[in-house]
């Protein structure tokens, strides 16, 4: 063995603190003393390390805070003026100093309730296919991959490719169908709103069926459930509320978008009269006019239309959050 | 020098309110092999960890008493300081998965970025892979992973990790119990070789093995120290009843 | 025989219900696919040396480019990051360290609530941190509300993957007698990079075609500019003006751009599938 070798070849680590020096040579007595020198830095560096990741973690929280309070103090000035009229005022004129949300606000529950209408049937097959149907192989793998990527494609995309293609499609669609032929609106927000926020229900509601206990499913086909049985029965009713969650996410998804309804809604501030009517929502409105707001009043109304989009979607996206976390575990 | 080197003085460890470690005092001579043993639960692997300070890595794991080595107390002293003289092997071979087996050998030096020349890096690695009896088998692959090898091999390398760190003791946590029984038997070897330079303390809640392999043996359970003897005597003729209990098998 | 015809009711039911989900699973991949062939198609053709060094010219002139919108969405995407992944790395390794403390709570909630605050209000917030503070519109701006928006997603991949490394591995390093910082460093990250990374790279890709937060922000420039203290243009700014504008010229310019972006943005996707699949440590 060659465990006779002598252990000073080796910088004994005792040296470290420079008590015990086992090895007489004055090379290692002077390694020795800078390592203790090192060992020391290193022991502050080891401090200061965990008090910048502490600090950045706190910084997170202050982050959003300050999100949050930057929102309300920017909002008072228009709180101020118009009190809580705001939400229902049916009036929106700049140049008369008149803000009611109503208007956006209606706007963008119809487009996002409209475009949560129309995917819903997509993102659940979807869902069913992927956690039932054929978990596994290559062709849902394909798929699952394909539906991320519609998440992946920017809005602005979506929204001038909705712009050149969709328009003049719902615009002859609307000759057809005997209404005022604009092609730009309500309808034509939906449509693109619902192709976009498939791939949030869905990929929720795959990875939650994936989750059903087999021996329930098994329960039912051994009574003789069909297949389309069991899933109405037992894999619908067990994953209910992460379902649910998923159509939350896709909601506070669909309410936040801004740029492809931006530039497909028509952008008017007037109530409007149908689906198919042009419009606008909190968020296109935000991002149409923010730049031309030129009095304080006016801004501060802008602002506060980003507040209330803020809450709501917090609330959405929290509650969706903890049911997701209730279902899990 | 002395021939004690680690003394616990009145040690109790606690996770959060519970317990684990009652009161141990132990005297451990230079250069043995003191085996750990007791039932599971018993508070051994606590114990163990708590020597070199691991212990308190744990969220809402507290310790008091005293550790002493060489004299001086573990507990007064960084961490830092401490593992670099106390190695540890853990159940489960461990080494890092992203370092060839040579980088392993090195991790202690080469992770706490300390420079050594090339030539000195190689003594260390050939000297420590001696000492585990690993050299010969590994010598001409030592740049690949170290998560490449067996599991008998893994753990000899992980041993020889600790060892390159040149420390004064070395605690083993049920060092073989993930093992097969012939590297269990190269291991075990191992210990007979390592306490020529090393102090050894190995938890194990395997009797054969704290038989076969031990100078002295310590018997823990629930939490308190039994009983701390040379190993021979402890298994011939056991002074408290329930060593005597637990070496018969009256209870696992 | 009535039981009997029932059973094939259900039956046939049950495959009526079957062949719609197929049917309506893989026609949610219609739209992608009808997107991507236009754009590809509107857009290919535009890219060429010139389209990508040079300038954009005024209406009525043919050519131009949108070399300022490529160097500009460079240089914000590039500030974003230098703020972004290693605030957020840091607060991945705070969360997967502490997993329990009052702290690693909160910072999670905040998390969650930044993860769900739609572009736009982002854009509102820079506006009036940094937009109004600095008295301009400037690029920095662009990427500080770009940069909140990468947060999420870097923080929640980074402690994901580092909680899912073994102990084992934290243990062996501090056994070594490693300072905290260096096990860290110097074990855990090497050994969660796959992880980390992929998260970077997503996290990127969502913000590279992110136009809401840069509109009062970065605001956009029709010219070549590096200042990032000065409005900058980039690509998804200049698609969206150029979209809306009534200018055929412009909108080549836009389909050519839209196709730029797209590819980016899509390569960057299917890139992270890639690594994250093959590139894992083993453990």
């Amino acid at each position: 063995m060659e465990s006779t070798v002598d252990n000073n070849l080796i910088t004994r680590p005792e040296n470290i603190l420079g008590r015990v020096i086992t090895s007489a040579k004055i090379r290692d007595a002077v390694k020795g003393i800078k390592r203790i020198k090192r060992s020391h830095r290193q022991i502050k560096a080891e401090n200061v390390f965990r008090k910048t990741i502490i600090i950045i973690a706190l910084a997170t929280v202050v982050l959003v805070l300050g999100i949050m309070l930057t929102l309300i103090l920017q909002s008072v000035l228009s709180i101020k003026a118009t009190g809580i009229g705001y939400l229902w005022g049916k009036t929106w004129d700049p140049v008369r100093d008149i803000f009611g949300a109503y208007p956006f606000i209606l706007g963008t529950i119809l487009t996002s309730f409209l475009a949560l209408f129309i995917s819903i049937p997509f993102s659940f097959a979807v869902a069913i296919f992927l956690g039932e149907y054929y978990p596994k192989g290559w062709l849902p793998n394909l798929l699952k991959n394909t539906v991320e990527l519609i998440a992946a494609v920017p809005s602005v995309i979506y929204g001038f490719w909705g712009l050149a293609v969709l328009v003049p499609i719902v615009r002859s669609l609307e000759t057809k169908i005997g209404v005022q032929p604009v092609g730009l609106g309500i309808f034509t927000s939906s449509l693109i709103l619902a192709v976009m926020i498939i791939p949030y229900a869905a990929s929720l509601g795959q990875s939650m069926i994936k989750m059903v206990p087999s021996n329930l499913k098994e329960a039912a086909y051994s009574l003789g459930a069909t297949r389309w049985e069991v899933i109405r029965s037992v894999i619908l009713p067990y994953t209910k509320s992460g379902l649910f969650a998923g159509i939350l996410l896709s909601l506070g998804r669909a309410l936040g978008e801004t740029m492809a309804v931006t530039m497909v809604i028509g952008n008017t501030s007037l109530i409007p009269k149908s689906i198919f009517a042009p419009g606008n929502t909190m968020a296109s409105v935000i991002a149409n006019e923010f730049t031309e707001a030129d009095h304080p009043v006016y801004l501060s109304a802008l602002i506060e239309l980003g507040l209330v989009l803020f809450l709501v979607t917090v609330v959405i996206n929290m509650v969706g959050k903890r049911l997701t976390k209730q279902f899990t575990n | 020098m002395e021939s004690t080197i680690v003394k616990s003085i009145d040690y109790n460890a606690y996770f959060g309110d519970n317990h684990v470690v009652k009161n141990v005092n132990i005297e451990i001579p230079r250069n043995s092999v003191v085996a750990v043993m007791g039932p599971s639960g018993c508070g051994k692997t606590t114990f163990l960890r708590g020597i070199n300070r691991m212990h308190e890595l744990i969220p809402g794991a507290t310790a008091k008493g005293k550790i002493m080595l060489n004299g001086e107390d573990v507990m007064e002293m960084h961490p830092i300081f401490v593992r670099l003289k106390i190695g540890m092997v853990f159940q489960r071979p461990n080494p890092f998965p992203n370092l060839s087996i040579y980088d392993n050998v090195i991790a202690g030096y080469k992770l706490n970025g300390i420079k050594l020349p090339k030539a000195e890096k190689d003594k260390i690695v050939e000297l420590s892979l001696s000492r585990v009896a690993l050299w010969n088998e590994v010598k001409d692959s030592l740049t690949k992973k170290g998560s490449f090898l067996s599991g008998g091999q893994q753990q000899r390398l992980c041993i020889a990790r600790a060892v390159a760190m040149e420390p004064e003791v070395l605690l083993f946590d049920e060092p073989t119990s993930a093992l097969d029984p012939i590297s269990t038997s190269t291991v075990e070897e191992l210990f007979h070789e390592l306490k020529k330079n090393y102090t050894l303390i190995i938890v194990t809640h395997n009797m054969q093995q704290a038989a076969r392999v031990s100078d002295k043996t310590a018997f823990f359970y629930v939490g308190e120290l039994v009983e701390f003897d040379d190993t021979k005597q402890m298994f011939t003729n056991p002074t408290d009843i329930r060593t005597q209990n637990y070496i018969t098998g009256r209870f696992s | 025989m009535k039981a009997q015809s029932n059973v094939k009711y259900r039956i046939g039911k049950s495959t009526g219900f079957q062949v719609l989900t197929i049917t309506l699973a893989f026609a949610c991949v219609v739209p992608l696919i009808f997107i991507l062939i236009y754009i590809l198609q509107a857009g290919i053709t535009k890219i060429n040396w010139h389209f990508i060094t040079n300038l954009p010219k005024p209406v009525g002139e043919v050519g131009g480019g949108i070399a300022n919108a490529l160097l500009g969405s460079m240089i914000i995407i590039g500030c974003a990051s230098v703020i972004a992944i290693p605030f957020g790395i840091l607060c991945g390794i705070y969360l997967s360290e502490n997993k329990t403390s009052k702290l690693a709570y909160w910072s999670r909630l905040c998390v969650d609530i930044l993860q769900g605050v739609p572009s736009i209000v982002i854009g509102i917030v820079a506006y009036f941190w940094l937009v109004k503070p600095l008295g301009g519109f400037s690029a920095l701006s662009g990427s500080a509300a770009l940069a909140i928006m990468m947060l999420p997603i870097i923080i929640r991949s980074t402690e994901e993957t580092l909680l899912m490394l073994p102990d084992s591995l934290r243990e062996a390093a501090y056994a070594l007698g490693m300072p905290f910082h260096r096990v860290i460093l110097k074990v855990i990250i090497p050994c969660g990079i796959s992880g980390i990374l992929s998260g970077v790279m997503l996290s990127v890709a969502r913000i590279a075609g992110e136009t809401a937060p840069l509109l009062f922000t970065a605001f956009g420039n029709p010219y070549l500019s590096g200042n990032i203290f000065k409005p900058m243009q980039s690509l998804p700014l200049l698609i969206f003006n150029y979209a809306t504008s009534p200018y055929n010229d412009w909108h080549d310019l836009a389909w050519g751009a839209s196709c730029i972006l797209l590819i980016f943005v899509l390569l960057l996707n299917i890139f992270t599938k890639l690594i994250t699949r093959k590139w894992k440590v083993q453990l």
